[in-house]
């Protein structure tokens, strides 16, 4: 064969140049690896909100429950405030809403079982790999983001709990599409009976097109806000704070 | 350029040129990116070790597969079937040489340590390079002139032919000369199962695992069962990819490592010399 630089060798010597830069940046370059791996969620998150971002998921029949649906995460709230509201079967707790709102409010459980409920049978699925299907009872959360009329320029719900692990209390954010999508319910009750403690009582976040981090647990207070720095370590929640995806639809 | 399938004249010590460009930019882009799907994916089961048939299943459910341990014992269990693998599965040591419980080894999972949240970075991520590399490879084969390299032609695909061909391989027998410019019926449907039911197989099942795209995709919860049941599949997909790269591997040193690899890296083949016998 001849010396001659033909397209094809032009087009095989960039593509392996291409191969063994991308392989050698990630072997040797933290700072590469971290921008790589930052690519997936960011097309995750983008693809998913481009199709389909109304898409609701499957609900299941009630013969397909698991017999058995598995606590995990905390188990427990652990403020003072939590405590003191647990001690009253939660009849005194209430669920600050606040933030780029125009209306503040307050709502006690009466108040939320009072609006409009739904009820669902869907699929847990944690990040570790398992799943449980159980049957959630709850306020839509746009019913109770409806009765506080959001700011135009709000982005994000956050979600601040009662639960620590260590000194760190427990968050979890989301957009406004999942904010308002019609299966994300504030859920007081599961399988047919009030929401258990070990479950997140009072109520708990379910936005069911997301890994079971994102399902905030023991929830005091709802807070819009325009960008996610500066609360916690600035990440969107507590496991994103240690490196896990804020985006966790897949 | 001498075409491998039409030049008779061929023969062994010739040069022919066998793998397009695209074609190997695709094999190392895969080689990079199974390995790092692999060993991250071992990480994320490190995460949950058990495997379950279904929509749902967790640890109070049954699970069909499982690595584990008792105290100081790791074991598999696959069924009723239980082994004991202490310091290969389910009790490994870290890379500090610690003991520790855990399913898979260190130096089988990306990152080393236990780390899910960095492993699904690393898997999610690559997991895109995977998919489209396979997309662009499969319809750039299936509309162009690779289908006639790997498609069996009617004379290769009777039984008596492949008997043969199993015959010849169980003895390392390989084509020689002319013959060898060409795939043979056996290396013909390990790739042909590999691109049309493992790798997509792998890509499909991901996909169920996603709560996202269950709710747009709901056929695919159908397809496979289940989201438990994907799980399952994609372990089971993988280990068959797996062993489609033992295997490979292991044909590539028999068939003259040097030559095969060239080959990969060049396009150029040069056909093995007919013995004389």
């Amino acid at each position: 064969m001849s010396r001659v630089l033909t397209r094809r060798r032009l087009i095989t010597g960039l593509g392996y140049t291409a191969i063994a830069g991308t392989v050698g940046g990630l072997a040797v370059s933290p700072s590469f690896r971290d921008l790589v791996l930052k690519g997936g969620e960011t097309l995750a998150y983008n693809t998913h909100r481009l199709v389909g971002r109304d898409a609701l998921v499957r609900e299941y029949s009630e013969a397909e429950m698991s017999p058995d649906f598995r606590t995990n995460g905390n188990t427990t709230g652990a403020t003072p405030a939590w405590e003191a509201a647990r001690d009253t079967g939660f009849a005194d707790w209430e669920l600050e809403v606040s933030g780029l709102v125009e209306n503040p409010a307050r709502f006690g459980l009466d108040a939320l079982r009072a609006m409009p409920a739904r009820t669902q049978i869907t699929r847990h699925d944690c990040v570790e790999g398992w799943s449980a299907i159980g049957k959630w009872t709850g306020v839509p959360l746009s019913e109770v983001l409806d009765r506080v009329t959001p700011k135009p320029n709000a982005r994000y719900v956050v979600f601040r709990c009662a639960d620590r692990f260590g000194l760190s209390l427990y968050y979890e954010s989301i957009d406004m599409i999942d904010a308002y999508h019609p299966q994300t319910i504030l859920a007081y009750g599961m399988n047919d009976a009030d929401l258990q403690i070990g479950h997140g009582a009072p109520i708990r976040l379910r936005v069911e097109r997301q890994l079971g981090y994102k399902n905030a647990k023991f929830i005091m207070k709802i807070e819009l806000v325009e960008s996610l720095a500066g609360i916690g370590g600035g990440k969107g929640g507590f496991w994103e704070d240690r490196g896990y995806e804020w985006y966790a639809g897949i | 350029m001498a075409s491998a399938d039409h030049d008779a004249a061929l023969a062994g010590g010739d040069r022919v040129y066998r793998h397009a460009t695209g074609t190997r930019l695709w094999h190392w882009t895969t080689v990079v990116t199974f390995v790092i799907m692999l060993m991250s994916g071992l990480m994320i089961f490190n995460a949950h070790p058990r495997l379950y048939w279904g929509q749902y299943g967790a640890n109070p459910d049954p699970a069909w597969m499982e690595i584990g341990n008792e105290g100081p014992r790791g074991y598999l269990r696959v069924g009723e079937l239980e082994l004991t693998t202490t310091g290969v599965l389910g009790v490994v040591d870290t890379r500090a040489g610690e003991r520790t419980a855990r399913a898979f080894p260190w130096w089988a999972t990306i990152p080393s340590g236990y780390n899910l949240a960095r492993a699904r970075l690393w898997h999610l991520t690559f997991a895109w390079v995977l998919a489209v590399g396979m997309a662009a490879y499969l319809i750039a084969t299936i509309f162009g002139r690779h289908r006639r390299d790997l498609l069996p032609t009617r004379g290769e695909a009777r039984p008596g032919h492949i008997w043969q061909d199993i015959k010849d391989h169980a003895r390392l027998r390989f084509p020689k000369g002319e013959a060898a410019a060409r795939y043979n019926i056996l290396q013909k449907l390990a790739y042909l199962a590999v691109l049309l039911v493992l790798f997509p197989g792998m890509i499909l099942t991901g996909l169920t695992m996603s709560p996202n795209l269950n709710a747009k995709l709901p056929v695919l919860l159908d397809l496979f069962g289940g989201r438990q049941s994907a799980r399952s599949l994609h372990f089971i997909f993988a280990f068959g990819l797996v062993g489609f790269v033992v295997i490979h591997l292991v044909m590539v040193v028999l068939a003259g490592p040097v030559n095969e690899i060239r080959s990969m890296l060049t396009g150029w083949f040069r056909l093995p010399r007919e013995k004389d016998t």
